[in-house]
């Protein structure tokens, strides 16, 4: 047994010798694709990047594939969202990938909700019988466009500080981004001024700083408390209350079944939209601003 | 060997700054070394880089405050004028001052001091440094049989082993970081057994290393033994009510689990692929297929003599080799293969090795929706070869009539003289189980399992006899921190026949829920 042992260990010694690595760019990570798409703004040929969830995921329910923990374990950088968003499937990731450059409160791990205004904080007593609210607020605050400037503006000076060969680079992307941004966000706000106080019902409440940035109001959700499967009794009362506010526009994200919303939709006389949560949620929509210009559209279209 | 970074901003990379020449003599030195150097010298420059960003951070807090002071004052303001408004009768003039979406909190509210989270960490009085997370997982079950040795039919610690209401474990969870080192866990188990007494578990207890360099890992203490797939796993996360046959045979009640030490080792492939080898003691209950003390005098037909632990290699060691790989956008398996050698108390100097197989499979679409609709498929395939030491019990039949009888000492009292040869018992089994979650909270599953093994001198042999088992079964998660299972076990055991059994069983779980691991 011995010999055995002492091969083995061997054999382990010179794997890790041979184990070197070969990296030029810069290796970024992020949880989620919208975060990835804002990571290539600011990084462009500059960084490799990867993506673990899939734009048509239900990014709550990822499932920790291996693969992810080979991807965490080279990552220079890690970005993701916080506010509680990856917790059922992050954590033994990062623990198995044993990466010191991304764990704990690692140089290289960004936080993207930190020092953003996240809405819906709650400020009561809170414990589970309320559903799978987020006591650190709702984590989908890329979908109000202002956020990406915030979440940039610590984007850019983290790559450039840890790549100080391209920092410049960034900069300069830093920079054509903000001006795109402010280019884009005045279209955005042109195209959907029209559509004001339109009154809405959404499935879980993924679009709520999409819906306060231009000016939507929110009605209730087809989910009776986040996470929580609908019940019929729960769509009896919200029925009547969509129609008595005039609801317009029932919003899903793409991978949310359809028969519920859809008959939601119908009894109230309003229209079903699938929206794209995140980049990369339908086609054609796997750049920061495509998925933007996608989503500003479909509701243009929705409200004519 | 250093692990600060400098001014630079570089960031740290390990393996270039690491010596070949150390890590291939002998890498456990180097990493006890490394641990040293760490625990020593943080560094100024750590030190100031953690000022700093405090400092950032801090810097950001402001800056968010500041802003919402000003919505909030932007608010009023807007507020205000919708006031003046309606009172000279004109309508509001812009919509962005409609009162907050539904069940949206207020950007001042956001100011106020945020609730507590359920995933938040315990704080432990007095230490703001020391965090704990704590989870409490009760399962239980209600059910019957039609088999009356519900003891034998069953073989987990976990099991339902009787009719009416069983208490499988109220498990106890406490893990968090030690140090920025090591992160440590501990699941301790209460659970009333057939007799209604109380028994306490330690099953598991151990510290793991967070950030070796060359991507190693050592854990010790506690551990369930990383042998195949649902071995290192407890009760609460497996997919039926009761453990796999083929475990109960070769592992016993409670899993492989011991005091020891392991390391892992994650593999330089662009894949997944980890190697594991793990130094246990290899006695007591938990180590069912080595140096456990039986609780009948006899093991397959031999009196039981534990020779104690003579040498390092009468410990128990396993190793184990694991790879997974994405086969598209929506299914990845995950393939393992484990042994276990060890010293075994059936003779003066005979061993036992455990060799198993597993897979995992899994397809879940990339429109999923709270991680349903899903397939997977788990299969684990066990051999056991347990050497056995001659003896006889022909010495007791004083009046050498060929039985023993008539107040003869009867050792397996069965009146029979056996003569038996140092052999090596082969047994074999497996489970295979899909599991299909049809809709959110919903999942169906089957499992079937089988053992067997060759046919040796001491026959028939309770402990080594065939036998086959199916079970489907149906749970709802109503969220994840509860569930509901209802499960049928059709048993068939080769001389005893068959018997039904069906089992409720439901779970709840209060405090942190872990993340699942895949």
């Amino acid at each position: 047994m011995k010999p055995k042992l002492a091969l083995f260990l061997l054999a382990l010694g010179c794997g890790a010798a041979l184990h070197l690595p070969a990296r030029a760019e810069l290796n970024v990570v992020a949880t989620l694709p919208d975060l990835g798409a804002l990571a290539k703004e600011i990084g462009q040929g500059h960084i490799q990047l990867t993506s673990l969830a899939r734009g048509t995921e239900d990014p709550h329910f990822v499932d920790a594939r291996p693969s992810f923990v080979r991807v965490l374990n080279r990552a220079d950088v890690l970005i993701e969202g916080g506010a509680e968003l990856e917790s059922g499937w992050l954590p033994p990731l990062l623990a198995a990938a044993r990466n010191p450059r991304i764990l704990g409160q690692a140089r290289g791990r960004l936080v993207a909700s930190v020092g953003l205004t996240l809405f819906e904080v709650p400020t009561g007593p809170l414990d589970r019988s309320q559903g799978d609210v987020h006591a650190r607020g709702n984590p989908h605050y890329l979908l109000d466009p202002n956020n990406w400037r915030e979440v940039a503006a610590r984007v850019a000076p983290l790559f450039a500080e840890l790549d100080p060969a391209n920092a410049a680079a960034y900069r300069a992307n830093h920079r054509a981004f903000l001006d795109r941004l402010a280019t884009k966000t005045a279209d955005w706000d042109q195209a959907l001024a029209p559509s004001r106080g339109t009154a809405v019902v959404t499935y879980h409440k993924s679009f709520d700083y999409l819906l306060e940035r231009f000016g939507f109001n929110l009605v209730g959700t087809i989910e009776r408390m986040p996470g929580v499967e609908p019940s019929p009794a729960h769509i009896n009362q919200l029925v009547p209350q969509a129609k008595a506010a005039g609801v317009r526009l029932v919003l899903v994200e793409p991978n949310r079944p359809r028969r519920t919303p859809e008959q939601v939709a119908q009894a109230i006389g309003a229209q079903l939209v699938v929206l794209p949560l995140m980049p990369g949620g339908v086609d054609r929509t796997d750049t920061l601003f495509g998925w933007f210009d996608h989503n500003v559209a479909q509701l243009r279209r929705a409200l004519q | 060997m250093t692990m600060t970074a400098g001014y630079t901003g570089k960031p740290i990379r390990f393996r270039e700054t690491m010596n070949p020449i150390a890590l291939s003599v002998g890498c456990t030195v180097a990493l006890a070394a490394t641990i040293l150097v760490r625990a020593q010298d943080p560094g100024p420059i750590e030190r100031l880089q953690h000022q700093l960003k405090q400092l950032e951070d801090d810097f950001a807090r402001q800056q968010a405050e500041h802003r919402r002071q000003l919505e909030a004052l932007q608010q009023q303001l807007e507020a205000l004028r919708h006031a003046s408004a309606q009172s000279t009768g004109a309508p509001p003039t812009s919509a962005a001052a409609a009162p907050p979406a539904l069940g949206t909190a207020s950007p001042e509210s956001a100011r106020a001091e945020p609730a507590r989270s359920p995933t938040d960490p315990i704080r432990l009085l007095g230490n703001q440094q020391n965090y704990l997370h704590l989870a409490l997982d009760v399962l239980a079950t209600v059910g019957g049989s039609t088999a009356n040795d519900l003891d034998r039919l069953q073989s987990g610690g976990h099991d339902p082993r009787q009719r009416g209401f069983t208490l499988q474990g109220l498990e106890v969870v406490f893990d968090g970081a030690v140090d920025p080192y090591f992160r440590a866990q501990a699941n301790l188990v209460a659970l009333l057994d057939s007799s209604g007494e109380s028994r306490f578990e330690l099953e598991e207890a151990y510290a793991e290393t967070t950030s070796l360099p060359g991507n190693f890992q050592l854990k010790a203490g506690q551990y369930l033994t990383e042998f195949g797939r649902l071995n290192p796993t407890h009760p609460h996360t497996w997919a039926f009510v009761d453990q796999p046959l083929v475990h109960g045979r070769f592992f016993g009640e409670d899993g492989l689990r011991n005091p020891g030490a392991r390391a892992a080792w994650l593999m330089p492939t662009p894949f997944y692929s980890e190697l594991f080898l793990s130094v246990q003691n290899s006695h007591g209950e938990t180590a069912h297929s080595f140096r456990s003390e039986a609780e009948t005098e006899l093991r397959f037909g031999r009196p039981v003599t534990d020779r104690g632990l003579q040498s390092m290699g009468d410990l128990l060691f396993a190793p184990r080799a694991v790879t997974s790989l994405d086969l598209s956008d929506t299914q990845t398996v995950l393939l393992g293969a484990s042994a276990a050698f060890g010293p075994n108390p059936a003779g003066a100097d005979t061993v036992t090795q455990l060799y198993g197989l597993d897979l995992f499979w899994k397809w879940k679409p990339v429109t999923h929706h709270g991680g349903f609709p899903f397939v997977s498929w788990q299969t684990e395939v066990l051999l056991r070869r347990y050497q056995a030491g001659a003896f006889s019990n022909a010495a007791d039949d004083l009046d050498g009539s060929g039985a023993i009888d008539g107040g003869e000492l009867d050792q397996y009292g069965d009146g029979t003289v056996w003569v038996l040869p140092r052999e090596t018992l082969v047994d074999y089994g497996y489970y295979s189980q899909v599991a299909y979650g049809f809709r959110k909270g919903w999942v169906g599953a089957v499992r079937g399992d089988w053992l067997s093994g060759e046919r040796a001198a001491y026959d028939p042999d309770p402990e080594r006899e065939p036998r086959w088992r199916i079970s489907p079964s149906l749970t709802w998660f109503p969220t994840e921190f509860s569930k509901l299972r209802l499960q049928y076990n059709y048993d068939r055991r080769q001389r005893l026949g068959v018997d039904h059994s069906i089992w409720l069983q439901f779970e709840f779980l209060l405090g942190a829920h872990a993340a699942h691991k895949f």
